[in-house]
């Protein structure tokens, strides 16, 4: 088997074994992407020379039989908007394109730690706005499975390079689906984590209130190691839950017999793809020979959750994107005096949907329209947790699709932004209510990747990651390789 | 209904210099999803407080202790421009709002 | 027709915590430009704030001492406006749930005691310094250069209600409130260094009305010296406005130019919802027990109020000279360690404290911390002046001698020989050479001239370097100069 077939759990073990070493397959992990660059472009920066140095340290350590950290030498993929000191950080802008932070975010702070090594820092769309990649000023990224189709987004870049087998592991954002829709539209897993569970600090805020760094991966044991490894309090971001951090690997084996699965209608309803509902639908059954108990239940208010949603996501992105303004870091336009530079630094440095979300996120929080719609945007999102804390009280989890339809072609939505957020809302829940959020893969329809979703009450991580793990052992369309062709040219 | 001088207010108070193409897409994209938006009056609220955040949490601080600081030329490391130590900007016509 | 002024002060206070209320940076004055910031309060993306608890308390401090209602529960929301000193574009501040509510101060006016409100108290960050480069004012810079050091600071904002009319009682109210804030140490108040500061909103209407005038906000007065000229300004500009029929019509922001004693109009008043202010996302809400609240409460000191009372009720002290020495902890603190170890009145002490030893202080710009003489060994001088072993200029001596050296009175008494001379005898013998060297004052003296009797003195005190106790000199020179005096009225 190729090395980089391989997941990052076996890959431990092989390093463990001493059958490969860090700089090896640091070395066939950056060949691999330098092959699938040309057609897929997940990456916007390939960090080459650090990631020799760090793999080289761990050699070292390896070699000197010091006890090595979980992650030890495995390749991992970083999403362009995480932090990484000394690696530009661009998120997919040319607001950003030449900044260099001066520090690692907590996440890539541990995963150091852990003795991983990251390669690069994958594509995106521009600030985690999007749901496709196409978004980014460094151009799209294309499908693995299909390169004329769109990857998902925003964390696109992170699922395409797992899907095409260029690293084992990927951190990706998720702020309303960024980490799940990408993973099912490229045939990957993605978890998008309680919200407080990952600390954000160094993930460059796009909507703090609804956003998490989360782990992407090919195997449900990844997902896992990868989760264990960033987790967990942070004193430099005051919104992470100070709850123990329990390790999710070592329990991914216990029993799930009797657990009970709520189906909410609101998830299956007409603006669902017939082929989608299909696929999804199919799988219950696999639940159910597991041994747990599948309730069609109903969640009403499902049906606001988009609009709630984008009102919050953009009011704060409106706050979080005003910083951009040409004075410390970042683009800066010719301007005669201060007012000038501002609006044409921010007029050339972002891209049309960041100006668009700016504008409504800006009208939504001014005078005559706070109310009307940013405080009833949270008095919304009030009745969607209560409504999912209450199913929660009957439900140890939900299934839903991951989106309501299959990975569209590209180019084919960037006209009409409002159907593109409408693919948004089977994930968006999750995001308004904090809950987390575990997508897996379900089989394919015409060669495109579907993806559902698991959804579980504050902190049940382990539960998620368990029941994915009994359904990743049952289901066999969890590990399907592109095709090398990628449906039409090839990965 | 959103009209394109509102599309211009809104982008002065963001800082954005729109191109009148820019304006005129943005209008009627931006009615289209406000408009979409306005589906929130529908459901009924009541006395529902609102949600600004998800978490259980309150009280919390970091203690009064200095940390190191950034040196002055990593500070300065991105700054689009720079006169010695400072970060240097066009003339400031306006007092802060 | 007649006009009255309505005030209300908006003061913003440092608070001097170690840390920045967000971040690790520190916050001392003066460091080299861009030195104390970190990807916080620079700003940077990706970097969260995180509460520092000491400012917090600080703030609270400040309520309780303004007699404030503490909110049980408070959250801090974005106030967003673009200026190149403010990184992220937007400040965290208190603007939904202030931390303070409903307080008050009491001035000491000229009409009396009065009861200034103190509408709220807010925790909030600083922003950083632009240096407007190429011209000496905002007009006619050709660029602008920013300092992030001071951005993140914790500040506080006070504000009153609308009670001063008077710019002397705004100058009143503001020395009194940092006053306060330099008793519970939750600020230097230092004026010329930016760490207390304060915008002063003004509008006048016919006396005997209710309504409030439009108002004009002057920003940024940084003495007591320019709150008090620019209000004067102000207040004579208004009226001379509304006399001639045309009063503001616009509320609208001024600023005080020192160099013309001007205000001069920057631009209108902006309404309060452009700042699209909305609860911070990046921090937690706060809930405040009782039990904290009287934590902290304990942790707060005699305040000059009490003090005041203290020093005019128990010490007699007179009110003026009561309200110098408690504006002035440190000063009140030496003052009453002086008292403490002194058998005498208390006003002898604040007499000395506020004369001779100000004047020192004053002139050799010392801080009280770094003053030299004990306060036990400023009681013994006192008490030596008291006892009369040295005379009031010569205790003048010794003080200063204290004052440069820190060396015990007892010790410069006796080392320069300057204990006062009491002694009859020993003062007769010199009398008795006084005259005999004399004789023209004598006889001046003896035909009625006063004058040569106080000539005759000063040679005593002369021939003893000032030693001789004065009174003594005095009773002996009556008594020797009499005897003669009876043959020339025969």
């Amino acid at each position: 088997m190729h090395l980089l077939d391989m997941t990052a759990a076996e890959l431990a073990e092989a390093l463990a074994a001493k059958t490969v070493s860090a700089v090896e397959l640091t070395r066939a992990c950056l060949e691999r992407i330098a092959a699938v660059e040309p057609k897929v472009h997940a990456f916007i920066t390939v960090c080459a020379e650090e990631a020799f140095k760090q793999a080289a340290d761990i050699d070292r350590r390896r070699l000197r039989g010091e006890p090595l950290p979980p992650l030890a030498g495995i390749p991992v993929a970083v999403k362009d908007n995480i932090c990484t000191a000394g690696i530009r950080t661009s998120c997919a802008s040319r607001m950003l394109q030449d900044f260099v932070p001066p520090y690692d975010a907590t996440v890539v702070m541990r995963l150091k730690q852990a003795g991983a090594v990251v390669v690069g820092k994958t594509n995106m769309d521009e600030f985690a706005m999007g749901s496709t990649t196409e978004y980014s000023f460094f151009g799209p990224t294309r499908n693995p499975w299909r390169h004329e189709y769109v990857p998902g987004g925003s964390s696109g870049g992170s699922a395409a390079a797992l899907a095409a087998r260029a690293v084992p592991l990927a951190l990706g954002s998720d702020t309303g689906g960024s980490v799940r829709l990408p993973a099912a539209f490229c045939g990957v897993m993605g978890l998008k984590p309680t919200y407080g569970r990952v600390s954000r600090y160094g993930l460059v805020a796009f909507a703090s209130s609804l956003e998490q760094i989360g782990p992407m991966a090919r195997s449900v044991r990844d997902l896992a190691l990868l989760y264990d490894a960033i987790g967990g309090w942070d004193d430099y971001d005051q919104t992470t839950l100070p709850a123990e951090f329990i390790p999710t690997l070592p329990g991914l084996n216990k029993e799930i017999k009797g657990l009970r699965v709520g189906v909410p209608a609101e998830y299956f309803g007409p603006g669902l793809e017939s082929a989608v509902r299909e696929k999804v639908r199919s799988r219950l059954k696999v639940l159910q020979d597991l041994g747990l108990i599948v309730e069609e239940i109903s969640l009403p208010t499902t049906e606001y959750a988009v609009a709630a949603y984008y009102v919050i996501a953009m009011a704060e992105a409106s706050s979080n994107l005003a910083r951009y303004d040409g004075v410390r870091y970042g683009h800066r336009a010719a301007g005669r005096d201060i007012l000038a530079m501002f609006t044409r630094t921010r007029q050339e440095g972002f891209g049309p949907e960041v100006k668009r979300r700016i504008m409504i996120g800006t009208y939504v929080l001014s005078a005559g329209y706070y109310d009307e719609y940013y405080r009833k945007a949270q008095e919304v999102r009030t009745l969607i947790r209560r409504e999912l804390e209450a199913a929660f009280t009957r439900c140890d989890l939900l299934l839903t699709p991951t989106a309501p339809v299959l990975p569209w072609m590209m180019g084919e939505k960037q006209r009409d932004p409002l159907t593109m957020y409408l693919a948004d809302c089977c994930t968006v829940p999750a995001n308004l209510a904090g809950l987390p959020g575990l997508s897996l893969p379900c089989g394919f329809v015409d060669g495109l990747p579907v993806g559902m979703q698991l959804l579980g009450p504050a902190l049940s991580e382990p539960l998620l990651l368990r029941v994915a793990y009994h359904y990743e052992q049952a289901a066999a369309s969890c590990h399907a390789t592109p095709p090398e062709g990628g449906g039409a040219g090839g990965i | 209904m959103l009209t394109q001088e509102e599309v211009r207010q809104v982008a002065r108070l963001a800082r954005l210099e729109l191109t009148s193409e820019e304006e005129q897409l943005f209008t009627g994209q931006i009615a289209t999803i406000v408009t979409y938006m306005g589906k929130l009056q529908e459901l009924s609220t009541g006395d529902v407080f609102p949600t600004s955040h998800v978490l259980p949490l309150q009280n919390v601080f970091r203690e009064d202790l200095v940390q190191t600081s950034l040196t002055q030329e990593a500070a300065l490391a991105n700054a689009p421009d720079r006169e010695g130590p400072f970060f240097k900007v066009p003339p400031v016509l306006e007092d802060p709002a | 027709m007649e006009y009255e002024a309505v005030i209300g002060l908006e003061v913003h206070a440092e608070l001097c915590t170690a840390s920045k209320v967000f971040c690790g940076c520190a916050t001392t004055f003066g460091a080299p430009p861009n030195n104390q910031v970190c990807p916080v309060c620079l700003g940077l993306p990706g970097a969260l704030p995180a509460l520092n608890r000491r400012a917090l308390e600080y703030a609270i401090a400040a309520g309780l001492a303004l007699n404030c209602q503490i909110a049980s529960t408070c959250q801090f929301d974005r106030k967003q406006y673009y200026y190149p000193d403010l990184p992220k574009a937007y400040q965290i501040t208190q603007y939904h749930q202030p931390l303070c509510t409903g307080g008050c101060l009491e001035i000491m006016t000229k009409q009396g005691l009065k009861r200034v409100g103190i509408t709220r108290i807010h925790l909030e960050e600083e922003a950083g310094k632009t240096v407007h480069a190429g011209s000496t004012g905002i007009t006619g810079a050709q660029y602008a250069l920013i300092d992030y050091n001071r951005c993140g600071i914790p500040l506080i904002e006070i504000v009153s209600g609308p009670d001063l009319r008077f710019p002397e009682e705004a100058k009143l109210f503001l020395e009194k409130l940092r006053s306060i804030l330099c008793y519970l140490g939750v600020s230097d108040g230092k004026m010329e260094e930016g760490s207390l500061r304060c915008d002063a909103n003004v509008s006048v209407r016919p006396v005997g009305e209710q309504a409030m005038g439009k108002r004009a906000e002057i920003k940024n007065l940084n003495s007591f010296r320019a709150v008090q000229a620019a209000l004067a300004y102000e207040i004579r500009r208004q009226m001379e406005l509304a006399a001639s029929g045309t009063p503001l019509a616009m509320e609208e922001a001024r600023a005080w130019d020192e160099q013309s004693g001007m205000t001069v109009y920057m631009r209108p008043k902006e309404q309060p919802h452009e700042y699209r202010y909305y609860p911070d996302p990046d921090l937690m809400p706060v809930v405040i027990s009782s039990a904290w609240v009287e934590e902290i409460g304990r942790t707060i000191p005699e305040l000059p109020d009490a003090k005041y009372d203290r020093y005019t009720r128990q010490w007699g002290l007179a009110s003026h000279d009561a309200w110098l020495i408690a504006a002035e902890q440190k000063l009140a603190a030496y003052f009453e360690a002086v008292v403490e170890s002194f058998s005498g009145n208390p006003k002898t002490v604040s007499h000395w404290v506020l004369g001779e030893f100000s004047r020192l202080l004053n002139l050799e710009k010392t801080a009280i911390d770094a003053v030299k003489i004990r306060p036990r060994d400023f009681a013994v001088l006192l008490e030596r002046l008291a006892a009369g072993t040295v005379s009031g200029n010569t205790a003048k001596t010794v003080l200063e001698t204290m004052f440069y050296t820190g060396q015990d009175p007892d010790t410069i008494i006796r080392e320069q020989g300057l204990a006062q001379i009491s002694d009859v005898q020993q003062l007769q013998e010199l009398v008795a050479a006084v005259l005999a060297a004399h004789p023209g004052p004598v006889a001046d003296y003896r035909a009625g001239k006063a004058k040569a009797f106080d000539y005759l003195v000063g040679q005593v005190m002369k021939a003893t370097r000032g030693r001789a106790n004065p009174e003594v000199v005095r009773q002996i020179l009556i008594a020797e100069l009499v005897p003669a005096e009876k043959p020339a009225k025969q």
